[in-house]
């Protein structure tokens, strides 16, 4: 159970201001049936003094969305457009004495709604900005979405990195496996090479490598990703030669291989292999990724 | 107006039964004894807890005293299970189980999916149900457990475990299932049966928290999960948790008596619970295979409501139920049994779950029907997906989804 403050009970089991607005001159629709929950925001707006002079709202949704929706036409009757776009989230979580932090979004919900609103009065198009992502540290209420464009968007390695970056895990720290397992994903997604290339330095060619040529070297390839297939079969996997691109090796993975935690890990192996038989240094890449390397 | 609770729950959790409650007294003032001592504070513990195997034993239908195993509950016995296969048949990797189990099932195969098992995970059709023809086409030889649950927690629904056990078998696979919500709600005959293992939970048959039992069939390879003493002969190391386990024998003996009445009486009020709301209320409908349940529980879809919304509103009521909304669980995804099954959102978000005991009484069901309808209304007149003439989803599409 939940734990709502009074406010949110209130506001659920008694909703203020809710229904149609017959004579509205500024509507937002937010949210989706999909989402589980959505809310229309009807507002009737003075065009002399652009004061907000009744609200109504419709919402489908949870105690806390509709607690929210209500609170949020409370607090903006009464108030200039110019003033209730100052309004922020946590002001509409702050009226209602506080939301559990799974519940935040409810509270996000409304002041797009109020948002979108203002938009449609003034004739503007107005654009979502906001997305979200299961919640992983109920702390400091940080989702998925955040932490993982916070990762992309920075670069970032480390569950303490996230910590300061985002604040998620710097509580409880009980969602540190969900952090590292966010870091994972976006480290396999955005890089399969292991090395930095700045930081290879290319094995000593006149000492490990005869010379080969391009048949040669093609073959070598082949002869080592065949070599390595039934060890990938054994899982229920198995691999594939797609292309070669100078140092770059394209290949599929299949099977149980594809997608699986380990694939990362696996490519790395394979790449080592043929670092080893090629005797120089190459990359082995998801054939998803042809043409998008340099 | 009565408005004492009415409890419409029992599949989360049960009462304890007054005579399990009493039964377990002594068992934490003068019947303290540690079973394994060689002492009479010791023998007459050992004796209550061998007289309750035996009435766990009866209730199942298992063949010998010596295949029930006393474990802290579900999810233990489940984990136990899955995991002993995999370690007692190392050259096999693969598990099958289905989309709509337990948590305490899918958590540890998406786990063991990481660390490199493969896991196949069946599909259920619109009505919940199994397709056996995909179930046999999985199998292989390098299957090593095939667990899959007796009936769903959120529709009732049953599946053909005893068909697929013997299916298990023939390619040399392990069975086991999860059986937490069928045990003391339908007839078990286990020994009649190829199922290996199987997993029960005390407190979901009017027995307390924290104790379960794992099903372990003489001669299934097994491995157990914690080791240490030689209790429950070394298959579940840890002193017994003795009070529980006489609670849990006096509770399957309790679910023994009343099976036909559970299936009789309590299906009857279950039937009436469902026709009573169905006839008053819109646009709603019974999730799960309605001809194939276990007689205590009701799964309904509400469209164009939410299920939080719903259950605030019940429990203002008195009326305690459970819901597959997302926003139940903090997840904004609703269940992953009604997203299995191919419910549409409109009506995902709004299922209630009602599921019965022996204690509902018949006066309970007629102020649950009474009370369901005008809470339904009065969430649909807050809806933008609802007019006075019904719903209005194409009216309303907001700028994102």
């Amino acid at each position: 159970m939940w734990n709502y403050s009074e406010k949110v009970r209130d506001h659920f089991f008694n909703p203020r201001n809710s229904g149609v607005l017959e004579d509205a001159n500024a509507i937002g629709d937010v949210g989706s049936i999909q989402c589980g929950d959505a809310l229309r925001l009807m507002l009737k707006i003075d065009p002399e003094t652009e004061t907000i002079l009744d609200a109504r709202f419709q919402t489908f949704g949870c105690g806390s969305a509709i607690a929210s929706s209500s609170a949020l036409t409370e607090i903006i009757k009464g108030k200039t457009i110019q003033e209730a776009l100052k309004l922020s989230n946590q002001d509409i979580a702050d009226y209602l004495d506080g939301l559990p932090p799974e519940k935040m979004h409810c509270s996000v919900m409304g002041r797009e709604a109020l948002r979108a609103a203002i938009a449609h009065y003034r004739g503007e198009s107005w654009k979502d900005e906001h997305e979200e992502g299961a919640l992983v540290c109920k702390c400091f209420a940080v989702d998925a979405a955040l932490i993982e464009d916070t990762i992309r968007a920075n670069g970032l390695t480390t569950v303490e990195q996230v910590v300061h970056y985002t604040k998620a895990g710097g509580g409880c720290a009980s969602c540190h496996e969900a952090i590292e397992e966010i870091l994972a994903k976006v480290a396999k997604e955005m890089c399969t090479a292991p090395y930095a290339e700045t930081k290879a330095s290319p094995p000593d060619n006149g000492r490990l490598r005869p010379a080969m040529t391009q048949l040669q070297r093609m073959r070598r390839i082949q002869e080592t990703i065949e070599a390595i297939r039934p060890q990938l079969q054994k899982d229920r996997g198995d691999i594939e030669l797609v292309e070669i691109d100078g140092k770059n090796i394209y290949v599929d993975l299949k099977g149980a291989c594809a997608g699986c935690m380990m694939e990362s890990a696996t490519l790395n192996g394979i790449q080592n292999k043929l670092v080893e038989a090629l005797g120089e240094f190459v990359r082995l890449l998801p054939a998803s990724r042809i043409g998008k390397v340099a | 107006m009565n408005t004492a609770p009415i409890y419409l729950d029992n599949n989360a959790t049960t009462a304890c039964a007054p005579e399990v409650v009493e039964a377990m007294l002594p068992f934490f003032t003068s019947q303290f004894g540690n079973p394994s001592s060689m002492h009479s504070f010791g023998s007459k513990v050992a004796h209550a807890i061998k007289e309750a195997r035996v009435r766990v034993q009866e209730l199942l239908g298992a063949e010998y005293d010596s295949e029930i195993i006393f474990t802290s509950g579900g999810t233990e016995s489940d984990n136990t299970a899955i995991l002993s296969a995999l370690k007692a048949m190392p050259d096999r990797n693969h598990i099958i189980t289905t989309a709509v189990e337990h948590h305490a099932i899918l958590a540890l195969c998406d786990q063991l999916e990481k660390e490199g098992y493969v896991v196949t995970r069946l599909s259920v059709d619109k009505r919940g149900r199994l397709d056996l023809d995909e179930y046999k086409a999985a199998l292989g030889p390098r299957t090593a457990i095939v667990s899959v649950m007796w009936a769903n927690n959120e529709t009732g629904t049953l599946f053909p475990v005893e068909t697929m056990a013997e299916m298990a078998h023939a390619v040399g696979a392990q069975f086991h299932t999860d059986a937490v919500q069928v045990v003391g709600k339908i007839a078990i005959d286990l020994k009649k049966t190829k199922i290996d293992m199987l997993s029960l939970s005390g407190h979901k048959l009017h027995a307390p928290k924290g104790i379960g039992v794992l099903y372990l069939r003489r001669g299934t390879r097994f491995r157990p999960l914690l080791r240490g003493g030689q209790q429950e002969r070394g298959r579940r190391a840890g002193t017994e948790n003795t009070a529980s386990i006489v609670g849990l024998g006096v509770a399957c003996a309790l679910a023994h008596e009343h099976l036909a009445f559970v299936k009789s009486e309590v299906g009857r009020l279950r039937d009436r619970l469902e026709a009573g709301i169905l006839a008053a209320v819109p646009c709603c409908f019974v999730t799960g295979d309605v001809s194939n349940r276990v007689p205590n529980t009701s799964n309904i879809a509400f469209e164009y409501v939410e299920g939080e919304a719903i259950l605030l509103m019940l429990n203002q009521a008195g009326i305690a139920a459970s819901s597959g909304s997302a926003c139940t669980s903090g997840s904004l995804e609703p269940s992953h049994v009604m997203r299995a099954m191919g419910i549409p959102y409109t009506a995902a978000h709004g299922t209630i779950r009602f599921s019965l005991s022996r204690f509902t009484t018949a006066a309970e069901i007629e102020r649950v029907i009474a009370a369901v309808p005008p809470i339904i209304a009065r969430l649909r007149s807050l809806s933008p997906y609802w007019s006075e003439r019904g719903p209005t989803t194409n009216a309303f599409s907001p700028a994102y989804a």
